[in-house]
């Protein structure tokens, strides 16, 4: 616990993370890469293709991946946002600045190719599912919080503003979720499940298993390499940031 | 391996078109990823670099005239 | 205020009648400026006949979506001009250093905005919903989610508003900003009524919108304060 502690209060410091943290980047950055590499090509080659869809069942290895971590980024998100405004920790705004840019890809990522997959397999681009409309929904707002964070001239103004949009984001995401269920049971004829059956054979699920790991282990990395270098925007006066970019000059 | 050939690998039963398009997004997705910090870490490096050296200049131009004014 | 009025304690019961007063006063001096929305509102609707021909039948299967979504728009048009005619004459920061706690001045705000627009948009809206054909049956369903969803969407938009004031061309952010977060509402709205058409029971959606409302209540007010402390530090 007193570790813990220790660890909450060093990250007072936008310094002290900044060097701390270049390894574990690279580091997470290598393994989500490999996990990814290793997830795809297994679920590409390896897998048994799927009974009703045959071989457009592997963008399963792609969407589900990318549609879980934008989810999680947004959460991650709006927890920073919620630290932010609480305890005043900058680095917390710099982790809502670096996150956002990472999930609105991965939801666009999501969205493309979860449409990409329901041609062959529904027949249409797309379809106002609960997957794909809330994941709508949730690009909507990735995009509002960046927009705001672009609007407003004062750095440290504009990074209040984008956590309490994050915060409310955050709140509102399971309240969108439900909505759009009910929506779904109003409206729909028939209920479309993105992964078919719970039960899936271990050889299909193990590879969706490292593929999304190695997303995990990617999204840590390059999230820890962005906040570094909002660390270094934010800190650009300051003696340190000087020095470490007169040391790197040619 | 589920695929007889490479032939067999590509074609994807028919649904080539729908996979590949669909992994050239997911790649592209995870390159943009990749190389958006980067990139944008080099340029701040450059150009932090060309700021601090423009302002070396100025002090050391400054301090030149101070020099000659004093000495005059 | 006279000197007696200055003299006595100030007290939140007070303060909110107060400010609440003084925006009803402000918003009735300007009579044309209180019909803009109302009107948008009407023409809005009346762009959907135009758009997709006059048919009652597919008029009909629209309504509810139309009449809810024009609600949301006409709500959002008006949003921007919550906080910015304070802030342009510098009262909101007079609101802001007050000794009254800010979410009663923010939550008297949104009450006499949600007067001025909501309240009038749900009573326009059995016109409206003449207008494009709407079940009878549905007409007092739709009032009632109405009423209980322009409020949400008056105190949802006033956390936009806080959050964008000041800024330049905040206006069309704050709607960007808005929109996800009003899209509960309008299923929830625009599916009571349809469940009504279809003949289902729809307590399941007014009980989720109260639910929601109660909720926004107690939280979006202070989350604008602090939007607008954050919006003019």
């Amino acid at each position: 616990m007193g570790r813990l502690k220790t660890v909450w209060h060093r990250l007072g410091s936008p310094r002290w993370f900044f060097e701390i943290s270049g390894p574990w980047a690279i580091g997470a950055t290598a393994i989500g890469l490999t996990g990814i590499v290793v997830g795809l090509a297994w679920g590409l080659a390896i897998a048994p293709p799927d009974y009703l869809q045959g071989n457009s069942f592997r963008i399963m290895y792609l969407h589900v991946p990318a549609a879980i971590l934008s989810e999680s980024c947004y959460i991650l998100m709006g927890l920073a946002g919620a630290v932010l405004l609480i305890w005043r920790m900058k680095l917390a705004d710099m982790v809502v600045a670096a996150a956002a840019p990472i999930g609105a890809v991965f939801c666009v990522v999501a969205l493309l190719t979860g449409a990409i997959w329901g041609r062959p397999t529904w027949g249409t681009w797309w379809v106002w599912d609960a997957r794909t409309t809330s994941m709508l929904v949730l690009l909507f707002l990735y995009f509002g919080v960046m927009a705001l964070r672009q609007a407003v001239p004062r750095e440290e103004t504009a990074g209040r503003a984008a956590a309490i949009l994050a915060v409310v984001g955050m709140v509102d995401i399971p309240i969108i979720k439900y909505s759009v269920d009910w929506w779904l049971t109003l409206h729909q004829t028939s209920t479309f499940k993105l992964t078919s059956a719970p039960s899936m054979p271990a050889e299909m699920y193990l590879p969706l298993l490292v593929s999304v790991l190695g997303f995990y282990a990617f999204f840590f990395g390059v999230l820890l390499f962005g906040v570094g270098n909002e660390v270094l925007v934010r800190e650009r006066r300051t003696q340190w940031v000087n020095d470490l970019v007169r040391s790197r000059q040619p | 391996m589920s695929f007889a050939s490479w032939h067999d690998f590509l074609y994807m039963g028919g649904h080539y078109p729908f996979v590949w398009s669909a992994y050239a997004i997911g790649v592209l997705g995870i390159v943009v990823t990749l190389l958006r910090p980067l990139r944008a870490r080099r340029r701040f490096f450059a150009e932090q670099g060309q700021r601090l050296r423009r302002q070396t200049s100025l002090e050391s131009g400054n301090a030149e005239r101070v020099d000659a004014s004093r000495s005059s | 205020m006279t000197a007696a009025a200055l003299d006595r304690a100030p007290s939140i019961g007070r303060a909110f009648t107060a400010q609440l007063q003084r925006d009803l006063t402000i918003a009735f001096r300007s009579r044309s400026e209180l019909i803009n929305p109302l009107m948008f509102y009407v023409m809005g609707i009346s762009m959907f006949p135009l758009g997709v021909g006059p048919g009652a039948e597919r008029l009909s299967e629209i309504a509810p979506g139309v009449l809810w979504v024009l609600a949301l728009l006409s709500t959002l048009l008006s949003l921007d001009a919550l906080f910015r005619r304070d802030f342009d004459d510098g009262t909101l920061e007079q609101l802001v250093l007050n000794v009254d706690p800010l979410f009663v001045g923010v939550l008297a705000k949104v009450l006499a905005h949600w007067l001025v627009i909501g309240l009038p948009l749900t009573l326009l809206s059995p016109l409206a919903a003449l207008m494009l054909f709407l079940p009878g049956a549905a007409v007092p369903t739709l009032v009632l989610t109405l009423l209980l969803g322009t409020p949400i969407l008056s105190l949802l938009g006033a956390v936009g508003a806080a959050l964008t004031v000041g800024l330049k061309r905040g206006g069309l952010l704050l709607t960007l900003i808005i929109l996800p977060l009003y899209v509960p509402v309008l299923i929830l709205g625009a599916g009571a009524v349809t469940a009504v058409i279809d003949g289902v029971d729809p307590s399941a959606q007014l009980a989720w919108l109260a639910v929601i409302l109660a909720l926004m209540l107690t939280l979006t007010p202070f989350a604008a304060a602090l939007a607008l402390r954050v919006g003019l530090e």
